[in-house]
């Protein structure tokens, strides 16, 4: 299936200053699979190093929220859009 | 030596940034810097610049917490990116404050922050705005590196 990836304007600088990538998948992790690939940079940007979505990544398939389908199994089909949010968070040391 | 990172903001600006954490003391203040960068610009061989020229000033979503985190949700995220379009700009990066704690970044600050993004931190000590810095994370995502703050009166972009 075609997918387009909608890239994050914090990443762009690793995905050739791309917004958007169009990839090759069935499923949305998959999708990242496939953008990962094509951008080995952005790689550790997204992923732990034992290759979960980190948490503050946010990953949208159209306008819903993977966590509340089946995640990165969650199947793609022929044109969707999978966008990549993030989320910021932060703050001082405690004491 | 010329700073690897420099930061152009009005002083009318940072004057802003440590009113709201002013306001918030003694909880973190959050919010969007909007502005342009120049890698997504055309121009061939300009010299690479950012400037701040808006504040989008947001909820910390940390209310189990407020005194020592901030959160910004994906959903305020895109409203952040919505607001910079409706101005020609783009979310270039975040400020918070450090309530009684020096502006510099924690090592939460830096498990949880984006590369690219500019990270003003302002120290509001007993409720009174100080010290105000800005970060950049490494591309290791193992340290920051400080950007310089240019304080100018008008936009020179």
């Amino acid at each position: 299936m075609a997918v387009k990836v909608i890239i994050p304007t914090p990443l762009r600088v690793y995905a050739a200053k791309k917004d958007s990538a169009e990839v090759s998948a069935r499923t949305v992790g998959e999708a990242l699979g496939g953008l990962t690939t094509q951008f080995a940079e952005l790689r550790k940007h997204l992923f732990t190093d034992d290759g979960k979505l980190r948490s503050f990544v946010n990953v949208y398939l159209n306008d819903e929220d993977i966590r509340y389908m089946a995640k990165e199994a969650t199947p793609v089909k022929d044109g969707d859009v999978v966008s990549i949010v993030p989320s910021i968070a932060g703050g001082r040391a405690l004491a | 030596m010329a700073d690897p990172f420099q930061l152009n903001i009005s002083h009318e600006l940072v004057e802003r940034i440590g009113q709201y954490g002013a306001g918030t003391f003694p909880h973190e203040c959050c919010g969007a810097l909007l502005g342009h960068d120049s890698a997504f610009e055309e121009k061939a061989g300009a010299v690479p610049s950012r400037e701040v020229l808006e504040l989008f000033p947001l909820v910390n979503r940390r209310d189990d917490s407020p005194r020592n985190r901030f959160a910004v949700t994906a959903e305020d995220v895109l409203e952040a990116e919505k607001a910079a379009r409706q101005h020609g700009l783009d979310v270039v990066g975040w400020y918070h404050s450090h309530p009684d704690h020096p502006a510099r970044p924690s090592p939460f600050d830096r498990e949880h922050a984006w590369p690219w993004y500019s990270y003003i931190i302002v120290s509001v000590m007993s409720g009174k705005p100080a010290d105000l810095t800005s970060w950049r994370l490494n591309d290791d995502r193992q340290d920051y590196t400080p950007e310089r703050i240019e304080i100018r009166n008008r936009a020179a972009v």
